[in-house]
């Protein structure tokens, strides 16, 4: 209910404030189990991804984000999982004796759709920094689970890290097709890699430093 | 009486809408060739005729909120299609907010300041808002491409806006939404005209360098089309005598074909084939309003030169 009501908020904001230019959105999945890798420019990514799903869908759609960020405090913590609806994820393996993607199997055993953002942290935005290799543990896992590359562009001149003032920018969603696990991690993070490059290279998008 | 001239030249559009549809149903149907383009062209015209004959019906007020909105649409693409600078988040903020500033005082029918809070004050405070940053890098395109950008986003469209709250007089029963229409619709009527008498029978190029497929016979054809309407529909909805509605005729396609060439111009400099994705078949909202953003302030000036 309030999360419906929050990401209600979202759409009027990410669609009349920022204004989207999707192209294929008929490959976003909508219901899972499924994997949804993006790269990271701003917080506005997750909501923005949020956005273009049905209201009725939201349940079941599941950003994964650090728990060193999102569950510092105990108010974050309970936004972040009641009204975002987000899985922790351990970046820093302080602790080796619990599996830190036990969240993620579990969305994924359960047939969610959960949202990766592989680069690790928005970093610089507007620059794409390598793929972490999580992914591809998850992929091995669930080697059926179809993966779907997500580039966005624009976000992170809207809010970059480290900013609260939003600059309403048109942004760029490019939706590409899914891969799935084929049987090897560097191969399987190549084809990932490329895939972003043609997302990225679909259109020459104006300088911004 | 009021009331009548408006809804009867508001029909009018309707009409000549539907009837463009039937043809453009016809040639779809007929030809072989790929249509899709120009069927989604036409059915986001449906639209957008819809979105202004509501707000025009509606009232003033919101009619003044909806060119404000085409205004931010149309900064915003602007932003989103030039270079622009980290440092400049701010400064292009400050940007955004004089929409709803110069806005209104459209509404508060302030014409002294309407005429120069762009061009005299957000003039002056741009720069020194950018210059706070302290990076000088690209400091002067900077500045140069946001005033750019707001003037003709903005300042320009705002005339448009400003025509509505124009008064009605002896000679003039349907006051200034009378001129806005004659303006709105003459200037999208000529960019069809243009088009369309390009398309049938453009052969000598007007301008390559910039628009390769502008044609003599196309801007010839659009004004002398244009120019005859203007001389028709000028005494239901305007209070021009024959001579200024001639002018006026002339006007508003020569400067609308200019307005259309500038921004082909920027997209040319960018290397983009169209300003956004807003409007199906047409491409993005300044796309559409290029014409506008030279027709509204020359076709306001001259009508509040000899009438108000």
């Amino acid at each position: 209910m309030l999360q419906k009501a929050f990401y209600t908020l979202v759409k009027i904001v990410v669609l009349f404030l920022l204004g989207l230019n999707v192209r294929r959105k008929e490959l976003l999945p909508t219901t899972g189990p499924a994997i949804i890798v993006a790269n990271h420019n701003s917080h506005l990514d997750t909501m923005v991804l949020m956005a273009l799903m049905p209201l009725s869908k939201l349940k079941d759609i599941k950003p994964v984000a650090a728990a060193d960020y999102f569950f510092s405090s105990p108010w974050k913590a309970w936004v972040s999982e009641h009204v975002l609806g987000i899985i922790p994820v351990e970046r820093k393996g302080r602790d080796r004796t619990t599996d830190p993607l036990k969240g993620c199997c579990d969305a994924l055993s359960d047939g969610k759709v959960i949202v990766l953002f592989p680069e690790g942290s928005r970093g610089e935005p507007e620059q794409m920094t390598d793929l972490k290799k999580g992914i591809s543990f998850l992929a091995e896992r669930y080697p059926e689970t179809p993966v779907v590359p997500v580039f966005t562009h624009g976000l992170g001149k809207a809010l970059p890290k480290g900013s609260f003032l939003l600059v309403p920018f048109f942004c760029d969603i490019f939706i590409g097709d899914a891969i799935t696990w084929g049987g090897d991690r560097n191969n399987f993070m190549s084809e990932l890699q490329d895939r972003f490059n043609t997302l990225s290279t679909e259109k020459t998008f104006a300088p911004w430093e | 009486m009021t009331l009548d001239a408006i809804h009867w030249a508001l029909l009018g559009i309707w009409g000549l809408l539907a009837v463009a549809s039937l043809i453009v149903f016809v040639i779809s149907k007929r030809s072989e060739k790929n249509m899709t383009e120009l069927v989604q062209r036409t059915q986001s015209w449906w639209v957008m005729v819809a979105i202004f004959t509501l707000a025009f019906l509606v009232s003033n007020t919101i009619s003044i909120i909806v060119f404000a909105l085409i205004s931010f649409l149309a900064l915003k693409e602007y932003f989103s299609m030039i270079p622009t600078r980290r440092a400049d988040r701010r400064v292009l903020f400050w940007v955004y907010l004089a929409i709803p500033v110069q806005y209104f005082w459209v509404y508060d029918s302030y014409y002294g300041m309407f005429a120069v809070f762009i061009p005299v004050y957000m003039f002056l405070f741009l720069p020194f808002a950018s210059l706070l940053s302290q990076q000088t890098d690209g400091f002067l395109r900077s500045v140069g491409t946001l005033n750019w950008g707001l003037m003709l986003c903005v300042f320009s469209i705002s005339h448009a806006a400003f025509l509505l709250i124009l008064p009605t007089t002896a000679e003039n029963s349907a006051g200034g939404a009378g001129l806005l229409l004659f303006l709105i619709f003459l200037t999208q009527f000529n960019d069809v005209a243009q088009y369309t008498w390009g398309k049938m029978f453009g052969r000598r190029k007007i301008i390559p360098g910039v628009s390769p497929n502008k044609t003599w016979e196309g801007f010839l054809g659009g004004v002398g089309t244009t120019f005859v309407l203007a001389i028709v529909v000028a005494p239901l909805v305007t209070p021009f005598s024959l001579a200024h509605a001639a002018a006026a005729g002339l006007l508003i396609p020569v400067a609308g074909f200019i307005g259309d060439v500038t921004v082909s111009a920027l997209k040319r400099d960018l290397g983009v084939k169209d300003t956004g994705s807003l409007i199906p078949g047409h491409g993005g909202i300044l796309d559409r309003i290029d014409s506008l953003t030279f027709t509204a302030p020359l076709f306001f000036h001259f009508t509040r030169y000899f009438y108000y």
